[in-house]
């Protein structure tokens, strides 16, 4: 029976809803408590991230990426970065690959925990899953910060390579946390995964059909949850990830208990990466020789570049017309192309799964809004 | 597959299309088909069922303004008798446009980039092009995105509206000849 259109209620969740991960709006409509429509409002956070870059050098748009995902800023630098050493010819040594597939690797670490801490939040369990995952990412950021000198902004790595050197002391650091994070990661999961609240809220909601996923774009852990076998780590190899043994994860129901899933086994394949890159770093410089950082004026042209950022496919689009800045310069946001799919995936739940649902996505508005 | 034979599969599939290469100069050798928008939907589909490039990752839009184009051509004249060169210089007008551009990979065959172009007819007042989301979903907020910033409308768009800027806001700041307001009445236009 279709309920009259006077029973129906409109809500606005957002944009100030401690749910939302920022200011993100969602204006719903719900019959009781299903709900019936959803669509998305954005803009909050917008600063027109794009054209600030296209008034900028090559070298003075790396700042401004550390605030698109402002949890992965080491994976924003290196997107900007590939695309800007495919758009210009640039060579990256292989001892800076080596830092990159760390910084990269230790960034997925700290987002997924996090992701997982805040989804639990978003569940009810208020406070510990939290606390105990920023413990952990607190102790990653520790890392970045005596690295780049900064926490979050780290705006470390540089077309040609990354811009200072880790010491010996450093990756015996990170070696250390790495030994360390499974220790966490078997604590966490004893409290979360067989957990029997957990799984009455996770399985069966918000469900994502392969077929829609690959149509709608959702790239990154949602992706793989729905069962599609595609990480640009494998699929690309960029960087020097062919050089180490790890296994992608794949989910088979494609709901919300297999998007956690996902993230917590990234985490162990992340630490297994880690492993051998830390075990086999070479010595030697760390930026091209040849690479031109100021004033760098690449030849007329074109280059997409994209990497598997921890929260999808992050890519970057750079046109140049020979000139100081780039012509055209567009961030291709997993998090908002993600998002595409949230209708899809809410309708006819319940208003309290849209949180969940939403949380499973993983969001920044920072890189929704731009 | 190479870009060439996509070329020539779009051309034989689809009676009367235009398709172009468009050649990049930089070392990512990304080099682009620009189809011709009357068939662009008919191209995404080939391009989707037949080449499998089932996951469109990318969809941007690039402003290209008017420009001036100076030719320097040599004549020759008969000045006093003397048959004598002259160098002349001829600006001529290139009409601007407005492209969107489309990264389409294949997730089964894991294969691409293959880049696909598409362009208006002018900046001001034929700038349509048909939406390929229906052929891909996940063109939804980001042919949005280039209809809000660039003002490219997509014919076909099942929910066409702005996205990043606020409703009631009518001009489109990608362009590159956007001149932004003064601060104060940019305030004011955000309470209206």
């Amino acid at each position: 029976m279709t309920p009259a259109a006077e029973d129906l209620m409109e809500i606005s969740m957002g944009p100030q809803h401690p749910s939302t991960h920022g200011v993100f709006r969602m204006d719903v409509r719900l019959d009781g408590e299903r709900v019936l429509r959803l669509k998305p409002v954005f803009g909050y956070l917008h600063r027109n991230h794009e054209k600030i870059a296209e008034a900028a050098s090559y070298l003075a748009a790396i700042p401004y990426t550390d605030r698109l995902d402002y949890l992965c800023s080491m994976t924003n630098n290196w997107g900007y970065a590939l695309a800007v050493e495919k758009l210009a010819g640039i060579t990256v040594p292989e001892r800076a690959e080596y830092i990159r597939v760390i910084v990269a690797e230790l960034t997925r670490l700290q987002n997924h925990a996090g992701m997982v801490g805040f989804l639990l939040q978003d569940m009810g369990a208020s406070g510990t899953p939290l606390m105990y995952a920023f413990r952990e990412r607190e102790k990653v950021l520790d890392l970045f910060e005596s690295l780049s000198g900064a926490r979050m902004m780290c705006n470390y790595m540089r077309f040609g390579g990354v811009r200072v050197d880790c010491s010996a002391e450093w990756l015996g650091q990170a070696a250390k946390l790495v030994g360390g994070f499974s220790g966490f990661l078997d604590e966490f999961e004893q409290l979360l995964t067989g957990n029997e609240i957990l799984m009455a809220r996770t399985q069966g909601v918000g469900v994502l059909p392969r077929e829609l996923a690959i149509s709608a774009g959702v790239t990154g852990p949602g992706l793989r949850a729905s069962g599609v076998n595609y990480d640009l780590r494998k699929v690309d190899r960029y960087g020097v990830y062919d050089r180490f043994q790890f296994r992608v994860p794949l989910g088979e129901h494609g709901d919300v208990f297999d998007r956690y899933m996902m993230r917590v086994l990234e985490i162990r394949e992340s630490l297994k990466i880690l492993e051998q890159a830390l075990r086999d770093i070479p010595l030697g410089p760390i930026m091209d020789p040849n690479a031109r950082l100021r004033g760098l004026r690449p030849k007329v042209g074109e280059a997409y570049a994209r990497i598997e950022s921890p929260k999808g496919e992050l890519g970057f689009y750079l046109i140049s017309d020979g000139s100081p800045n780039p012509y055209r310069y567009r961030v291709r946001p997993p998090s908002l192309i993600n998002l595409t799919v949230l209708e899809d995936m809410c309708l006819g739940q319940n208003i309290a799964d849209v949180v969940v649902i939403l949380g499973s996505i993983d969001i920044v508005m920072g890189e929704v809004d731009r | 597959m190479t870009l060439d034979e996509i070329r020539a599969r779009l051309l034989a599939g689809i009676p009367g299309s235009q398709v172009e290469m468009v050649v990049n100069g930089s070392p990512s050798e990304q080099n682009s088909l620009l189809v011709d928008r009357q068939h662009g939907l008919k191209a995404a589909l080939l391009l989707r069922d037949q080449i499998q490039l089932d996951y469109c990752s990318n969809v941007t839009a690039v402003d290209w303004p008017d420009r001036e184009k100076t030719d320097k051509v040599k004549t020759k004249q008969i000045v006093d008798g003397v048959e004598k060169e002259i160098e002349q210089t001829i600006k001529t007008m290139v009409p601007g446009y407005l492209e969107v551009v489309y990264h389409l990979f294949s997730m089964v065959k894991k294969t691409g980039p293959v880049v696909l172009r598409m362009r208006t007819a002018n900046r001001t007042d034929d700038v349509a092009l048909p939406s390929l989301t229906p052929v891909w979903r996940s063109a939804e907020f980001q042919e949005r995105e280039a209809f809000d910033l660039f003002g490219i409308v997509f014919e076909g768009h099942p929910d066409l509206r702005r996205i990043l800027m606020w409703e009631g806001f009518t001009d489109h700041p990608m362009r590159k000849d956007y001149v932004p307001p003064p601060e104060d009445e940019l305030e004011l236009l955000g309470e209206q």
